[in-house]
């Protein structure tokens, strides 16, 4: 219990240090310094400190979208089995939950962008909502393979590879769900080829142009709430695909963060060596994403 | 209609006598049968003040129109007087004409009648004190960006209006897109925000301030529009310049073009998220406008083309350089651009976006990079050869697809020739010759000069007075012919490609807004 808690706080804070890691490798790829690998936190610090100022247009949903963004992956980090501990919070079915937190907190994002009534924000919630119902489908095939695998509706045990013996058994389904939930990682989490972090272009970006209103805390917020969910995700990948455990509390969480930090570097490597998807294409490699996870569970249920 | 009178070419003088008065619909039948069956195409078309004309007894104001006839090299003048209110509108059958009629219409007050859209381009006052061609009065206030737009009704249907002010630290324009969803039926731009009143200010030139403002017409663009001033200057004032002044000034033409075009390759990548070629070009960029540095201590090229020569010689040392330099960058950016060729994602996001058909890109005037990525073979380099381009032919590249890859694959075509060029000049420069003396202009003359600048064609139109000043300078940069195409390259496109046509087209604000 208290190893899970301090997994807890250590995930917490690290949030921001991954997007400095994807950042980093992608500079070292075009052989540039890059931005320090702290500037997550910088930023976050910067933001916080700043005042904020709200249109009188707009309600308290608009300020509802930043705190739910923060609050979903923190709740969606409660249910995961961090560094290979139990999670705190954990009941049968709370796969369910995890996906849907993420919908709650998506809902309240979308409402917050149109509620400004702004063209561009509109356009943004409008992507936003599309392209997360087809990434959806994805995420709960992986979930429904690996409830079949290891025959529990609760993500600890999930997610626990050795119990059930899932490398061993069921390679194939494992790497079509690591697959198809690193495609959705990269959906969710705006990064190349589905959106581009870093473009100030505000008529093609997905992510970023529904907060485009949003300053100081509130944005702050936000951040934060981004770099967890990437996290979260990643935190998916890891434990799916490193399923050791020393039995030493210090080593399993390095080993954990450690792979942390790969999914980092190769998040970075995949946005240095393509281009961003044509907006039209996007739903064509989410539905080949839901399609891996799909014969994932095909695998499985034969 | 098609007769000789007012036939000119590139650089060369004209008395003002010798260009026709051509009664109204003479004068329209010339531009609309020139277009249309004479393969001609507008190159500008402006009014002027009566004391220009060089004929006090002229009525009214008189316009002047200048038809490029790309094949044969040849320019023709003409011009004609409108009564002071009204004059009939050519745009009904020569679609490119449209901007300069409602140049035209605001700066001296002439409503076309029978254009479709006569709408202000710079939003400032008439230049004649109570002529205003939509009847404001004349002390209303005329804020920019503040007039009708087209508008597609219907369900779902909605506008999304960007700018004037930015999320990136770019020039200010407005952008109205009616949208169906990602669907873009329409876009509208309207400019003008960066007017500084260029034209007016050249009036009674040359003065000490001339140089500074061409140099600074359009700031990306400092050497061609230099370059077309100079050789307007030195053909009003018969100053020969010499050979290796010819060459210099070549050389720096070329590196403005390279700087630019490798700098919109990377812009290009930029726009489409792939980070080698964008971080890479950004480099190179600033690498090929050191080499304009190492010329004449101006990344830009300030100071470098004088009328009658140039401001500094290159000196054997520096030549040196400049090849070594070049031939680094060269390796540099054919690995750091074929990278775009070679990447599948890339090319899927560069294929197929912003088309235009070479039809509409003909019939709207396109020049540049654009118009030969429609297929169309027009460069001044080629078709009005001045200066170093008389000796020394530089191949006209083109692609056929008009679409966004056709323009960056042009560019990439031209920075592989414009290389060329630098090294085979570096590698013969001419002695150097005695500086022509620049003289005093001749009164009454009118000089078209063209450049082909890295967008495309400048035109500089030059009238002098009596006394030999200029009574009328008129500037067409190449974004003023252009800007429509980019318009029509989001016709049923998708609002979220627009940056990336946006990017590929890379138009001046500055310039067109003078």
């Amino acid at each position: 219990m208290v190893t899970s808690v301090v997994n807890l706080v250590v995930v917490l804070a690290f949030a921001p240090f991954l997007l400095g890691v994807i950042n980093k490798t992608k500079a070292f790829v075009a052989g540039r310094n890059g931005p320090p690998i702290l500037q997550g936190y910088y930023d976050l610090g910067k933001l916080l400190r700043k005042g904020f100022v709200v249109s009188r247009t707009t309600t308290w949903v608009f300020l509802a979208g930043p705190v739910l963004s923060v609050v979903a992956p923190v709740v969606a980090m409660l249910m995961l089995p961090l560094g290979g501990r139990p999670a705190l919070l954990s009941f049968t079915g709370d796969m369910i939950l995890f996906v849907y937190v993420f919908a709650l907190a998506r809902f309240f994002v979308a409402t917050a962008a149109m509620d400004t009534g702004s063209a561009f924000e509109g356009m943004g919630a409008a992507r936003e909502v599309t392209f997360s119902a087809l990434a959806e489908p994805a995420l709960l095939f992986g979930l429904l393979a690996l409830t079949r695998l290891s025959g529990s509706l609760s993500l600890t045990r999930m997610l626990d590879l050795r119990a059930a013996g899932g490398w061993q058994k069921a390679s194939a389904s494992i790497v079509l769900i690591l697959a198809s939930w690193f495609i959705v990682l990269l959906a969710e989490n705006a990064r190349v080829p589905f959106d581009d972090p870093n473009t100030h272009l505000e008529l093609t970006m997905i992510h970023e142009v529904m907060v485009l209103d949003h300053a100081g805390p509130a944005f702050g917020f936000i951040l934060y709430g981004a770099a967890l969910k990437l996290t979260v995700f990643s935190t998916l990948l890891v434990t799916l695909l490193i399923p050791v455990r020393s039995g030493i509390d210090a080593l399993d969480l390095a080993i954990f963060v450690g792979g942390l930090l790969g999914v980092g570097v190769v998040v970075g490597l995949v946005e240095s060596s393509m281009a961003r998807l044509r907006l039209v294409r996007v739903p064509q490699l989410l539905v080949t994403a839901t399609l891996l996870a799909g014969f994932a569970v095909v695998l499985l249920v034969r | 209609m098609t007769g000789t009178a007012g036939r000119t070419r590139n650089g060369r003088a004209l008395a003002l006598r010798d260009v026709p008065w051509l009664p109204p619909a003479a004068f329209r039948e010339w531009i609309v049968r020139g277009v249309c069956d004479g393969g001609r195409r507008v190159a500008a078309y402006f009014g002027a003040t009566r004391e220009a004309a060089g004929d006090e007894a002229v009525e009214g104001v008189p316009l002047y129109a200048v038809l490029a006839d790309d094949t044969n090299g040849r320019l023709f003048v003409a011009r004609s007087t409108s009564d002071g209110a009204t004059f009939e509108s050519v745009v009904p059958e020569v679609a490119q004409a449209h901007l300069f009629e409602r140049e035209i219409a605001e700066q001296y007050g002439i409503r076309f009648e029978g254009h479709p859209w006569l709408k202000p381009v710079r939003f400032h006052r008439s230049y004649r004190p109570g002529h205003d061609a939509w009847g404001r009065s004349w002390d209303a206030a005329i804020p920019p960006g503040v007039v009708d737009f087209f508008r597609v009704e219907g369900d779902e249907v909605h506008e999304v209006a960007v700018g004037p002010v930015h999320a990136g630290v770019i020039e200010p324009g407005h952008f109205r897109f009616q949208c169906h969803g990602e669907h873009v039926f329409h876009l509208e731009i309207a400019l003008g925000y960066q007017h500084r009143g260029v034209e007016r200010a050249l009036m009674g030139g040359p003065t000490k301030r001339t140089m500074p403002y061409m140099e600074t017409v359009a700031g990306d663009t400092t050497i061609g529009h230099a370059l077309a001033y100079g050789h307007a200057v030195e053909a009003l004032a018969g100053a020969p310049v010499s050979a290796r002044a010819h060459a210099i000034r070549g050389i720096a033409l070329e590196l403005e073009r390279l700087a630019n075009h490798v700098g919109d390759l990377g812009a290009l990548a930029g726009d489409v998220a792939y980070l080698p070629t964008a971080s890479f070009c950004g480099r190179l960029r600033g690498d090929f406008l050191n080499m304009t540095a190492e010329l004449c201590g101006s990344r830009f090229g300030r100071g470098l083309v004088r009328p009658g020569g140039v401001g500094f010689d290159l000196e054997p040392a520096h030549v040196e350089r400049l090849e070594s330099r070049l031939a680094v960058a060269r390796t540099e950016v054919t690995e750091a651009v074929e990278l775009l060729w070679d990447t599948p994602s890339v090319r899927e996001r560069f294929e197929r976006t912003g088309t235009i058909s070479p039809d509409d890109a003909a019939a709207i005037g396109l020049v540049g990079p654009a118009a030969r990525a429609c297929g169309i073979p027009r460069d001044v380099r080629h078709d009005f050869p001045a200066g170093i381009y008389r000796f020394v032919h530089v191949p006209v590249m083109t692609a056929h697809a008009g679409d966004v890859n056709s323009r960056a694959y042009v560019r990439w075509l031209e920075i592989q020739q414009s290389i060329q060029f630098i090294l085979k000049q570096l590698g013969g420069l001419p002695t150097k010759g005695r500086d022509a003396t620049v003289g005093a202009m001749k009164p009454d003359a009118l000089v078209v000069s063209l450049t082909e600048g890295w967008r495309g064609e400048i035109c500089h139109v030059a009238m002098t007075d009596a006394a030999g000043r200029f009574s009328r300078y008129k500037i067409t940069d190449p974004s003023f012919h252009n800007w429509l195409g980019l318009a029509l390259a989001l016709r049923s496109g998708q609002i979220s490609d627009f940056p990336l046509c946006n990017k590929s087209f890379n138009l001046s604000y500055c310039g067109h807004d003078l």
